[in-house]
């Protein structure tokens, strides 16, 4: 019973990763290698928040989120924008996002090591246990978890149930039927891919109450989030979500059960298997 | 017209002759090691403060006295982004491009044993101090411009054991012992060293398990732990691992009467961060802070730095640069063979006391360490005072 529930709390955290990067890779086509340096830099500030002002991670996501917001859309508009408005076809624009966020990774990078140095970072808020069903867990952990869900459920509210938010399904589908149904493609893409940076950004603010981290972890967290969001099918928020939970109950039933050495080759199995038997992922749309 | 330019070539003659006298006053010293990478904070926290203040404190009193000479130090920094190709590069861009005098060590086990090689090749003396492996004596061999200050990993496994040992026989903790580490050469080395000590000094290991480098989410191997009913419980862990270990076992209320996590355990920033929670807690390292050198250059380096140095490696990286800088000295030239030879013949003193190398190792460390009143004190060691003998850890609150 812990299995299941410490993976479904895991499984929270990895949906917090992941959920951003599909929005940005499904919608806007940008396969963003600076993911992670967005979720570690907001790990950053809500430590400052924190320690130095002592404003409660929670209600620092009301800061972060907007900032995340408004500078990731800022990137795509002026960085990654003209890289579509180049790209012939989607392979190209996909290599040409990679390059560029690639870049952009060392650029971030480099900005936090300057600013924070390169030491480990971590500090305590709601360490404390809380029961479930008899068995004793991180309140950090499990607020992590409500908020990931809370994020989920408003984000499945926007995107399944407002116009604007069909729109960006639409775009998601294809760019060029969205196009012809009138949807703004440049400026919907752009909202798609800031709103990836805000939710990349909340998952960091969460995540820093129980991880140490440091300036350099930035693309660890994007591998997790890649295989999460290719395992879930891209774009689909939903499939961000399931796979995240499948991985989050695997990995911690393979410690549990196994042995804890082989969480990440039990994590790359799934992955081949996901591929192997169904390679759009899990909500995917076969390539037509 | 030959006179114009007899004249022009006595004038730059002239002037290459200064530009050269003025460049001979300063010692060009190299140093490569992580600023960015998975050990950019372990480095950020033992090895950069500690080269940078002892630069800054030579150079403030006017340089080394290098034979009739007074030189001041010019240090070129490299960041090998914890990668050993990348940190082999650095060393030979040092030797062959910046053409720098003298290197200071690389940090971490893995990236030192990575470019001795390289450094042998153009005979720098390479005092580590942040490698504890057990390949010393076959590495001395090997490269006999190598000198090792930190210990071998067997020595500071058996710290640990000896601190259990100790806490066993005063009725402290029972013989049921939780084994973790993590899987890089580390964890490997100290665990392939202490599984057998312990097993030899009667211990029963209850719960053994190995987790990949990185690894954050470590709630099953609590439970798992806790599941074995252990009175100790011992982690050979990097510093993310050490904090994620340290809070769930918290959360978990792991009743043990002895808890001894890894490298990380030593910083201000653990106990920063479990306040309380840490009393007790045991691990590698540990200085004598009653010493009053110690306690001067802790002052200094938060003086200088802004920042409290650790209590492991920081000492002995600030020690292995005191070497360095005294036996320039003491040879009077920078001739790297003559350096060498001072380093490994003559008596050094230095924060952690006055070293004499033996086979170019140190044999006197301390191996462990245990957080009390808020101080990291040493409790095991070999050749040194320890503080106290280790106490009982009484629960997280």
């Amino acid at each position: 019973m812990t299995i299941i529930v410490t993976g479904i709390l895991l499984g929270g955290t990895y949906a917090l990763i992941a959920m951003g990067l599909t929005l940005q890779y499904g919608v806007a086509r940008i396969m963003n290698l600076a993911n992670g340096e967005t979720l570690v830099a907001a790990c950053f500030i809500a430590f400052w928040l924190f320690t130095a002002y002592h404003i409660n991670p929670l209600l620092g996501l009301l800061v972060i989120a907007p900032a995340a917001f408004v500078i990731n859309g800022a990137i795509y508009w002026y960085l990654l924008k003209p890289l579509v408005d180049r790209a012939k076809n989607r392979g190209q624009l996909e290599v040409d996002s990679i390059l560029a966020t690639f870049g952009l990774l060392f650029l971030l990078q480099g900005i936090m090591i300057l600013a924070f140095g390169g030491a480990y970072f971590s500090y305590t808020f709601l360490a404390e246990r809380f029961m479930i069903l008899g068995s004793p867990y991180g309140l950090n952990r499990v607020v992590a978890f409500v908020a990931a869900a809370v994020i989920a459920v408003g984000l499945y509210i926007y995107l399944f149930h407002t116009r604007q938010g069909t729109a960006v399904r639409a775009v998601a589908v294809d760019p060029t039927s969205a196009n012809l149904v009138a949807i703004d493609v440049a400026r919907t893409a752009m909202i798609a891919f800031a709103l990836g940076g805000a939710l990349t950004a909340c998952g960091g603010a969460l995540l820093s109450t129980f991880y140490t981290f440091n300036a350099s972890m930035g693309v660890v967290f994007t591998m997790k989030a890649l295989i999460i969001v290719i395992m879930g099918g891209v774009g689909d928020v939903r499939g961000a979500v399931i796979a995240a939970l499948v991985l989050g109950i695997a990995e911690t039933a393979v410690a549990s059960l196994i042995d804890p050495g082989l969480t990440i080759a039990a994590t790359y199995a799934l992955f081949i298997l996901v591929l192997l038997f169904r390679p759009q992922g899990i909500f995917g749309r076969q390539q037509s | 017209m030959i006179r114009r330019t007899f004249l022009t070539l006595a004038a730059s003659a002239a002037a290459l002759s200064l530009a050269g006298a003025a460049s001979a006053d300063t010692i060009k010293i190299g140093a490569s090691a992580p600023q960015s990478g998975p050990l950019a904070g372990g480095a950020a926290m033992t090895h950069w403060p500690n080269v940078r203040m002892w630069v800054e404190e030579i150079n403030e009193a006017g340089g080394l006295q290098v034979g009739d000479q007074q030189m001041t130090i010019e240090l070129i920094e490299y960041d090998d982004r914890t990668s050993n190709e990348e940190a082999v590069r650095n060393i030979q861009r040092l030797a062959t491009q910046d053409q720098v005098d003298f290197i200071v060590t690389p940090y971490s086990t893995g990236i030192n044993i990575a470019t001795a090689p390289m450094i042998a090749q153009y005979n720098y003396p390479h005092i580590t101090t942040s490698a504890a492996t057990d390949g010393v004596p076959e590495f001395v061999e090997r490269w006999p411009n190598s000198f090792w200050l930190l210990g071998t990993s067997r020595q500071l496994a058996m710290g640990m054991v000896s601190a259990l040992e100790r806490m066993r026989e005063a009725g402290e903790i029972g013989n049921r012992v939780a084994l973790v580490h993590v899987a890089d050469a580390f964890g490997l080395e100290l665990m392939s060293a202490g599984k057998p000590a312990l097993e030899e000094a009667g211990f029963e290991i209850v719960y053994e398990s190995s987790y990949p480098l990185g690894t954050q989410d470590v709630a099953p191997i609590i439970s798992a732990a806790i599941a074995a009913e252990p009175d100790a419980f011992v982690a050979f862990s990097y510093p993310g691992d050490t904090f994620a270990l340290t809070e769930q076992a918290q959360i978990q209320d792991m009743q043990v009467g002895a808890f001894y996590t890894g490298v990380g355990t030593a910083f201000p920033s653990f106990r920063n961060r479990f306040g309380d929670a840490a009393e007790g807690i045991m691990g590698i390292g540990g200085i004598n802070i009653d010493d009053e050198r110690i306690q001067d250059y802790i002052d200094r380096h938060q003086a200088a730095t802004g920042q409290e140095p650790d209590y492991w490696a920081s000492a002995y990286t600030y020690a292995g640069l005191q070497i360095l800088g005294q036996a320039i000295e003491a040879a009077g030239s920078l001739d790297r063979e003559a350096v060498i030879e001072q380093i490994r013949t003559g008596t050094f003193d230095t924060v952690l006391g006055e070293m004499t190398l033996e086979n170019n190792a140190n044999p006197n460390v301390w191996t462990t360490g245990q957080w009390v009143d808020g101080v990291f004190r040493a409790v095991s060691a070999d050749g040194l005072d320890i503080a106290a003998d280790p106490v009982r850890k009484e629960g997280w609150d």
